[in-house]
């Protein structure tokens, strides 16, 4: 039911056609491994003489810790150690971005769930038990959870430098702006989890040099060397990773989660530590996506032509900073969507607070800023009396458009094209009917049978989304590749390796691909990812293929290069008269030297460090600035029937068009794409860490709802292959521009069935059927919407720091 | 306690078995049997899907001492002669994989599905594998997978 749609399919750098290579639906290289229950994830791994780990971690969200008492654990037979930060040799404190975590809680816990101790044992029984042996005093303090009194000047500072982590300022235009069609609205995003299904996981083994060797299931190896290698004292080259296999990521790898507590374990008992993070711990053991609110203002004209957008965006990061500075500049300068807006006032803020830390989740900042202004364009076209569909192509953006931070778009922008697209797809046939019910249990509560089809109504709604593509705002973003080229028995090898990491994804399949069409060889080596080899940056942000492409291209040229000069020395013409095709190089006069005899002098080497387009840091008042590397834009087009008396929602249909560039593996784009739409679905009905005063309520897969397969609909996909001229072969990365938009598109789905405003998700039956507290949302309580007036009218954004709310206070609403 | 069953046509005896623990424990620490996966702990997930005495359970939630004498068949006893099964060549084959982890629970609900119902609707496809949760594919190719495999391809 899929397609790929795109006026042009480049061919790859050498020209020739290659099996499996570029553009070709490649198996994955691991998969008879994985179906056959023979692939080593990091959970399984296994070593002689090998202990267990385990964390003990703080019931409280803030609490003084007393004292820690290990001497009961230590009684229990087969316990090798119990260690706390006292037994952190080097830097005490770990961090993406800024290390503000302790490796073991000093002093005070942050949060709920914060690690205070370690135990090692001889099996995960006894370490289990001896976590429950380890006598933590703690004295509770008063956690500073209400991410609008955080930031009051008067808030209790969760960290010495502030709660407010970053203040993302964005500026264009006139800020003070009048439109004759004015609409306002708040918006709230809840707490979504990653839930990947591989729990953290890795063993750690001591190394004879003094160093450790530690295996795990990561999404940026480099990242995690540094922070270890500063945690224990030792020099990086002593710090030794390889990826193990991962169990999905979605951005809860980024940080480092048990990797350091490992080491420290294996290197103080002299063995090989393991550790598996049960599926509760997994929950507090690493980080979520922000929760958000987000007040919105649109001004347009009365033709849909949107005069500006004011914008404040409240995001909660918890009690470590995490990526929260990225995430935040991602919502700030991707608030106003995929649109031309003339006059732009946004702000951005990111918390410290005693929740859960946040930090990257795929959408990272573009989710939580889609839901609000897709919302607000729907409020728009109603009070214009247009199709949501019209008045968002009226705006969109394309090629040669402005940004709000004055960046100009240099690449294809379909978003209209995207959006006419899944506008046009076939609808699917009006709802199940009453006979349906009970063979095809395909109503709003399913096999449940909770109605025969009273009560049910069926609404379509859009949206369109968009999310810049690789690190931002000045990174020095890179990745490097080594490709090795050498004669095997049966033919030319490739061997490529690199520390980028393989997460489902599908980076190994593209890795081979690119080598096979690069050098016209047939067998390639795609050698585990680890530190031996340079940093290849995180897989996340969409970037890993886009980038590992560029290294990967780059290194085969250069090896292509240094045959041709072979050839030409063989030969003894000039280089110019000799080309490449097809893994040969062709002479003058039909001379053919094939790669078999042009290894013959012996193997060749490349290793590139490859890097995007250099982006600015945006100008810290105004916002303005080129921050971005290139965008990837996905719109949604979602049906589903309501039981408006229950409150349950199904799916009926997903339509989704994306544009990306070139589809390296077309088969594994649409499985981007699918993954992606379904985690949008998730937190479009069902998904929130529920936390209450500072602490979670639903840490397990019971209490946590991820849609199953009789929650998601058929999904309809249209690619568009639009070659983005400034990357390798045009390619636009893919993973998160799915998850982007689909959220919001099920909503209006929902608003347009019941009228409802609808203005949080996860969508609960009470809000759905108007039993929801205020935020839930009844008809104008949470918005207002009219014609004429002034941005800074009844809901002044413009005055800064929001009002403090409290719960009960009838606005917004409290997180429950 | 001591422990005797016979996985994948093969006998095992262990010793020291801890009343505490789940067949899944057994099978991945004590019999090296990686394959079935632990993701939740608590049978909402289907990651350590196995055939017990013929039985799709979740091995996560049956208790070690409940396996005794039985006939356990996991993802690694699927195959036949070193080669995969219909169903694992089909979710191979049709790009339902990605990370993995959920995929050898998929595979041993499917053959136990296809054994009961050769010529599966949708609707029967999706209320089978509903206890199989997967965060990567969004399900759209494990349907595509089940579908192939069962002949029944569209």
């Amino acid at each position: 039911m899929s397609t790929l749609t795109g006026p042009t399919r480049e061919s790859a750098g050498a020209g020739a056609h290659t099996c499996d290579g570029v553009g070709d639906d490649a198996r994955r290289p691991d998969g008879a491994q994985k179906v056959a229950g023979r692939f080593a994830f990091s959970s399984d791994l296994w070593a002689d003489g090998m202990v267990w780990g385990a964390t003990v971690r703080s019931p409280h969200p803030r609490a003084r810790l007393v004292s820690v008492d290990p001497s009961e654990a230590l009684r229990l037979p087969g316990v090798h150690c119990v260690l706390t930060h006292e037994d952190v040799p080097g830097k005490k404190t770990f961090g993406l971005e800024v290390a503000d975590q302790p490796v073991l809680a000093v002093g005070e816990v942050r949060y709920q769930g914060e690690a205070v101790a370690l135990v090692a044992a001889d099996s995960p029984e006894t370490a289990r038990r001896a976590v429950a042996a380890v006598r933590v005093e703690y004295q509770p303090l008063v956690a500073v959870v209400d991410p609008m009194e955080a930031m009051l000047p008067t808030a209790e500072k969760v960290h010495p430098s502030g709660n407010i982590v970053r203040h993302f300022k964005l500026r264009r235009g006139d800020p003070f702006g009048e439109a004759p069609v004015v609409v306002s609205g708040e918006y709230e995003v809840g707490m979504q989890d990653q839930a990947f299904l591989g729990p953290e996981s890795g063993l750690a083994v001591p190394a004879d040099d003094g160093g450790v060797d530690l295996q795990v299931a990561t999404q940026w190896l480099h990242a995690d060397r540094r922070q270890v290698a500063a945690a224990l004292g030792l020099p990086e080259a002593k710090v030794r990773l390889a990826l193990a296999g991962v169990g999905g990521a979605f951005g809860a790898r980024e940080d480092v989660s048990l990797q350091i507590h490992l080491c420290l374990l294996a290197l103080r008992t002299g063995r090989p530590v393991k550790m598996v993070y049960s599926r509760e711990e997994s929950f507090f053991g690493h980080v979520h996506r922000h929760p958000a609110r987000l007040r919105y203002v649109h001004g347009a004209a009365r033709d849909g032509r949107l005069v500006f957008v004011k914008a404040e965006m409240v995001f909660d990061g918890g009690a470590y900073m995490s990526s929260t500075r990225a995430v935040i500049g991602n919502a700030g300068t991707l608030s106003v969507g995929p649109y031309v807006v003339p006059n732009v006032s946004v702000d951005a803020y990111g918390l410290y607070t005693n929740n859960p830390p946040c930090g990257a989740m795929r959408g990272f900042g573009a989710v939580q800023a889609c839901f609000a202004y897709e919302a607000q364009m729907d409020r728009l076209a109603e009070e214009l009396g247009m199709h949501p569909v019209e008045l968002r192509s009226l705006n969109a953006m394309s090629q040669g458009s402005l940004m709000p931070t004055g960046q100009v778009v240099d690449s294809p922008a379909p978003v209209a094209d995207l959006l006419r697209r899944v506008a046009q797809a076939p609808l699917p046939p009006p709802g199940p009917t009453v006979a349906d019910v009970a063979t095809e249990g395909l109503l709003p509560g399913g096999m449940a049978n909770t109605t025969h089809g009273e009560g049910v109504v069926r609404g379509t709604g859009y949206a369109v989304g968009f999310k810049n593509v690789g690190f931002s705002e000045g990174y020095d973003d890179y990745t490097t590749v080594r490709v090795v080229l050498a004669a095997g028995p049966d033919g030319p090898v490739a061997t490529v390796h690199s520390a980028g990491c393989e997460l489902g994804q599908g980076l190994v399949t593209v890795q081979a691909q690119i080598a096979r069409s690069e050098l016209g060889v047939r067998e390639v080596v795609v050698e585990t990812a680890d530190t031996r080899v340079g940093s290849a940056g995180s897989s996340s942000a969409s970037r890993q293929t886009y980038m590992t492409a560029g290294a990967l291209r780059e290194a085969c040229g250069q090896l292509r290069a240094e045959m041709l000069a072979r050839a030409a020395a063989r030969l003894g013409v000039p280089e110019a008269d000799l080309s490449w095709a097809h893994g040969e190089v062709l002479g003058p006069g039909g001379d053919v030297l094939g790669l078999p005899e042009l290894l013959e002098p012996g193997p060749l080497e490349r290793t590139v460090e490859w890097r995007h387009r250099p982006t600015q840091e945006v100008d810290p008042e105004t916002g303005q600035g080129d921050a971005h590397v290139q965008y990837s834009f996905a719109a949604h087009r979602a049906v589903v029937d309501v039981d408006t008396e229950l409150g349950l929602v199904k799916v009926v249909q997903i339509d989704t068009a994306q544009d990306v560039g070139k589809a390296i593996n077309p088969g594994a784009v649409l499985g981007q794409i699918h993954g992606g739409t379904t985690q949008g679905l998730g937190l479009a009905l069902m998904e929130e860490i529920q936390v209450e005063a500072g602490r979670v309520k639903n840490p397990s897969f019971t209490d946590y709802l991820i849609p199953t397969i009789l929650d998601v609909p058929p999904m309809r996909v249209q690619v568009l292959e639009l070659a983005d001229p400034h990357a390798p072969y045009g390619l636009r990365g893919v993973g998160e521009a799915p998850t982007i938009s689909s959220t919001p598109a099920i909503v209006a789905a929902v608003r347009a069935a019941t009228g409802r405003r609808l203005p949080r998700v996860p969508l609960r039956p009470q809000d759905i059927v108007g039993l929801g507290e205020a935020a839930g949302g009844t008809d104008g309580a949470d918005g207002a919407a009219g014609t004429g007036g002034r941005a800074g009218g009844a809901h002044d954004l413009t005055g800064g720091v929001p009002e403090p709310r409290g719960p009960g206070s009838g606005e917004g609403g409290a997180v429950p | 306690m001591q422990l005797r069953l016979e996985v994948n046509g093969v006998p095992y005896e262990t010793d020291d078995v801890w009343e505490g623990e789940s067949l899944l424990y057994v099978l991945r620490e004590r019999l090296g049997l990686w394959g079935s996966k632990n993701a939740c702990e608590q049978g909402e997930c289907g990651s350590c899907s196995v055939l017990l005495d013929g039985e799709l359970v979740c091995s996560c939630l049956v208790a070690a001492g409940q396996a005794q004498g039985r006939h356990v068949v996991t993802v690694e006893g699927l195959g036949r002669d070193g080669r995969m099964s219909a169903v694992q060549e089909a979710f191979l084959e049709a790009g339902a994989v990605q990370c993995g982890f959920c995929t050898p629970g998929l595979v041993v609900a499917t053959e136990d599905l296809l054994r009961h119902n050769p010529a599966p609707s949708d609707v029967e496809i999706r209320e089978a594998l509903a206890g199989n949760l997967c965060r990567c594919t969004g399900y759209e190719k494990v349907l595509d997978a089940v579908r192939a495999a069962a002949g029944t391809s569209r």
